[in-house]
């Protein structure tokens, strides 16, 4: 006697556990095959999920086994032209051998690394991994500055231009029921059936009579109800609106750089990657993200992305060009009430000397006030030149929306935007 | 052969329910006119991802979480997705009722043969063979196993996944080493499991208790000579030495341990039945589902498509084939349960020499006799027959390390033979393939050091991942372990201990 079941139905996932569980304890191999991910691929690649590689021996489970020498007798089929007392060279490796299977990696063949994939969404979330943009949470929950009108429900007042009439006319009928008598009602409908009635048949002297006199006594009857007002300041309703707040899910990233002739290309390369991550991290945060590009030397310039990362262009360095054109823009295309505003400027540091001034009051005045967050990395390997110690002021009034830090090869670049985007919580944030 | 009316069950090849039954019921019915003795069916039709999940739990329908699954379920994904490679079409458990899982995807065809191949052929397998019998308790598993799923699920809630899990990994490496393989160990009932577990965490502490608390630690140079080992007798399941004896572990530990090593317990006897399992349940499909055909209940091109992946699974490729990755169990299986119908049947005077007790006997008897009372390396042994040995083209390599050549030392001819049959059944032999590896002593007066023992089998030593398998003993014990390796004549080839000894400066 057999049963037959239908399992199909039944929960798929069984192995989700499991797996999470393997992700977790090779969480370093997949962290570093992450950071290999973003250190060695394009840019344009960055983001499309991966393949991670982990060591057999990382990932082996041990057994006590049989190694290589002694004596060992092993059968194989085939035979073609072998007869007994053959001898010949024991191949490299066990090329001839192949003892059951799943054996192979003991005999010191077959260790392929393993590989698996992982998807774009488990590549990004091991980037990003405790990251969190700041301040965003507050400022869907708190600063809200946009609204919008939805409809909720009905109230009893508002103003005339909202008043609801189905719904006003609907209650005034229901009130003028409740307040009637049932048996009057009742008395009304049969004699105006009697009336009806009469009033189909061929007319005659009786039958007139008889119309008048229930007129007369349904206009009685009616009298004690013509007392309840029609409609009712009581019955009125109005439609109600309410303002919602709307969490801004716009984001505008701004990526300033400084292409002047002090920056080398491997800094800028070093540049070009951190802005990616911070693309890739708002792309992650918001529905909607436009990015500006601004380019500077002697004098700013807004770009397009192609020319931003690979056109060439040399001379001095005035950083305030960038910044003064930054606030422009951002006076021009994105008031703050409706979008998050994010900047990252990356340089050298080198600045011209009597220019470094303008540039904190251009922040202090006219930028920080505005955005959610701005980002310096410093890439240089020297000392801090003289723009980091103009930001070092400007960070002592920011505290909460600046952030600065230096970058001196490129395998500091995830780390340092880490730290820049380290997840804070608000009170740990105002106790700092 | 009865072939008036054809009536086949089916033409298409798409599966219904309907047809599902109507071909059990046939089937079943074929199978009890041939003698199969099967636990009752619960046959359960899955998903490929369903499939997926199974394959990973090592093929049970439940198990408790570990990461190595993930890893499997993982690679069987990855090598899925990707077409790599096929899923197997069945899954049968060896319990009661016998669970057999059906694929969604396959074809009519393809559900009769599993249900002939699994239903009828493995289940009769697992309800006769003896070690099955002795070893496992197919009625229990089941339950057992949602014991041990939720009892290490406590314990992952109370004591954290990581240390679980740290402990899982010590078991797992010497999962190999977690069964007893002479003694017949008390059968499951997860019942009893529950009520006595608390009892047995009692009694085992204060045993253990006993056992350490007389041992005032001495001076290393006290004469180890003058007491006994401790065990007596070395003690080849080395799980159950450490749920017993290890002195550190806490009662939930050792729980944990047991888990593991009944577990492996109860996958011990496939282990050891491969050939002899897949070779009866090949046979039985084959001759289950001719018998269908010679009825005239399934259709010519039901028998097509059923030969069609018969003889790829039977398929043996030759040493020299990229394919090649060892014999094929389902090959030797199947060939060698077909030769001995046929030695009975219609034996040559080879065969009559070879097999004078079988030629001519009844073949259901026969093969019945044989499925009972052998595991693959006896089988071999007992029944693998020249003329198979020829069609096989087998041929036996001699590998010694101390020679700079390999050597052909046996084909398939008169001389070879018995030699070619002695081999091959010692390579399925479980001692042979791997180490034999024993608890000798612990120091039970001193520092409380475990020593293991391998006794070598033709001086093969030990593979790369000793040291690490000694690290999970090492935490199991919680002290000083070393393992010997020791030829025949008792002298110690090499060691290995964990933590690893400290170079002895000679003072002077």
């Amino acid at each position: 006697m057999s049963y037959i079941i239908d399992r199909r139905e039944n929960a798929k996932k069984k192995s989700t556990v499991n797996r999470q569980r393997f992700l977790r304890r090779y969480k370093q191999h997949i962290k570093r095959a992450v950071e290999e991910a973003i250190h060695d691929r394009s840019i344009k690649e960055i983001d499309q999920g991966g393949q991670v590689t982990i060591p057999r021996r990382d990932i082996s489970e041990p057994t006590f086994h049989h190694g290589e020498g002694g004596l060992r007798h092993k059968i194989f089929p085939g035979n073609k032209e072998f007869v007994e007392g053959d001898e010949f060279k024991r191949p490299e490796s066990g090329g001839g051998g192949g003892a059951g299977k799943g054996k192979a990696s003991n005999q010191g063949e077959g260790e392929d690394d393993f590989t698996f994939t992982i998807s774009q969404e488990e590549f990004l979330d091991f980037m990003f991994e405790d990251l969190e943009l700041p301040w965003m949470v507050r400022k869907q929950l708190k600063d809200a500055t946009s609204f919008e009108t939805r409809r909720a429900g009905f109230t009893s007042s508002g103003s005339p231009e909202k008043l609801h009439i189905v719904r006003s006319l609907r209650a005034a009928h229901a009130r003028r029921i409740a307040l009637t008598d049932k048996h009057v009602r009742q008395q009304i409908r049969a004699l105006r059936k009697e009336l009806w009635a009469l009033e189909d048949a061929p007319p005659s002297v009786e039958k007139t009579d008889k119309i008048t006199a229930l007129r007369a006594q349904i206009a009685e009857l009616e009298k004690g109800s013509r007392k309840l007002p029609f409609l009712d300041d009581f019955d009125l309703r109005y439609t109600n609106l309410v303002r919602v707040p709307l969490p801004s899910t716009k984001a505008v990233m701004f990526c300033v750089m400084d292409v002047s002739g002090s920056m080398t290309q491997s800094v800028k390369d070093i540049a070009k990657r951190f802005f990616i991550l911070l693309y890739l991290f708002l792309n992650r945060n918001y529905k909607q993200i436009e990015v500006v590009f601004v380019r500077h030397h002697t004098h700013a310039k807004e770009v397009d992305e192609q020319e931003f990362f690979y056109s060439r262009e040399t001379g001095g360095t005035i950083v305030s060009s960038a910044l003064a054109l930054t606030a422009d823009i951002i006076d021009k295309r994105y008031p703050p009430a409706d979008w998050n505003i994010y900047i990252a400027q990356a340089s050298d540091g080198d600045n011209w000397d009597g220019d470094s001034t303008t540039c904190s009051k251009i922040l202090i005045d006219r930028i920080l006030p505005k955005t959610q967050y701005y980002a310096y990395v410093e890439i240089t390997t020297g000392p801090h030149q003289n723009l980091w110690h103009e930001y070092e002021q400007v960070r002592e009034a920011f505290k909460e929306q600046f952030a600065m830090q230096q970058i001196t090869e490129a395998g500091e670049i995830y780390p340092v935007f880490r730290r820049l985007f380290e997840k804070r919580t608000e009170g740990a944030v105002h106790e700092s | 052969m009865s072939r008036k009316k054809r009536q086949p069950i089916s033409t298409g090849s798409d599966w219904t329910f309907e047809l599902i039954e109507a071909y059990d019921r046939e089937i079943a019915r074929v199978a009890q006119d041939f003698g199969l003795d099967t636990y009752p069916n619960q046959i359960e039709v899955i998903t490929s991802e369903q499939m997926m999940d199974a394959y990973s739990s090592v093929g049970m329908p439940l198990n408790y979480n570990h990461w190595s699954f993930g890893k499997q379920f993982v690679e069987t994904e990855q090598n899925y997705t990707r077409g790599r490679m096929g899923l197997a079409y069945e899954i049968v458990i060896n319990s009661n009722p016998c669970i057999a899982y059906l694929m969604e995807e396959n074809t009519i065809t393809m559900q009769a043969l599993v249900i002939a191949h699994a239903c009828y052929g493995h289940n009769s397998f697992f309800k006769g063979n003896y070690l099955f019998r002795t070893w496992t308790d197919a009625s229990a598993i089941i339950d057992y196993l949602l014991f041990a799923k939720n009892y290490i699920r406590r314990c992952e809630e109370k004591h954290g996944v990581e240390e679980v899990e740290q402990l899982l990994d010590s078991c797992h490496a010497l999962m190999n080493y977690g069964v007893n393989r002479y003694k017949r160990p008390r059968p499951l009932t997860a019942a009893e499991e529950r009520e006595r577990q608390q009892d047995r965490e009692e009694y085992i502490q204060r045993h253990l208790n006993d056992l350490w608390n007389t041992t005032v630690p001495r001076k290393a140079d006290s004469d180890d000579r003058k007491h006994p080992r401790f065990p007596a007798d070395p003690e080849e399941n080395i799980l159950y030495f450490i749920e017993k004896n290890a002195p550190l572990l806490e009662p939930w530990q050792r729980e944990i341990v047991r888990i593991v090593r009944k577990v492996a317990q109860y996958f011990y006897p496939q282990k050891q039945t491969q050939v002899m399992n897949e070779g009866w349940a090949c046979f039985w499909h084959y001759t289950l589902l001719h018998q269908l055909y010679d009825e005239g209940l399934v259709t010519d091109g039901f028998m097509m498509e059923f030969l069609h992946s018969h003889s790829s699974v039977v398929y043996q490729p030759p040493f020299d084939s990229p394919y090649f990755s060892g014999i094929n169990p389902y090959t030797l299986g199947y060939n060698m349960m077909q030769d001995i119908r046929r030695i009975c049947e219609k034996p040559t005077d080879e065969d009559r020499e070879w097999f004078p007790d079988i030629a001519d006997s009844d073949w259901k008897q026969t093969l019945d006799h044989a499925m009972r009372n052998f595991k693959d390396e006896s089988f071999i042994l007992q029944y693998l027959s020249p003329r198979l040995m020829r069609e096989l083209k087998l041929f036996s390599i001699m590998d010694d390390s101390n020679r700079p050549v390999l050597k052909v030392d046996a084909i398939h001819n008169e001389r070879g033979y018995r030699q070619l049959r002695e081999s091959l059944s010692a390579q399925y032999n479980l001692g042979n393939r791997e180490p034999n590896i024993q608890v000798w002593n612990v120091n039970v007066r001193g520092d409380r050091a475990l020593t293991l023992r391998h006794y070598m089998h033709n001086s093969q030593p030990l593979g790369q991942s000793t040291e690490e398998v000694l690290r999970h003993v090492h935490r199991l014990w919680g002290f000083d372990v070393q393992l010997e390796s020791v030829l025949p004549d008792g002298t110690v080839a090499k060691q290995y201990a964990c933590p690893p000894r400290e170079q002895k400066v000679e003072a002077i």
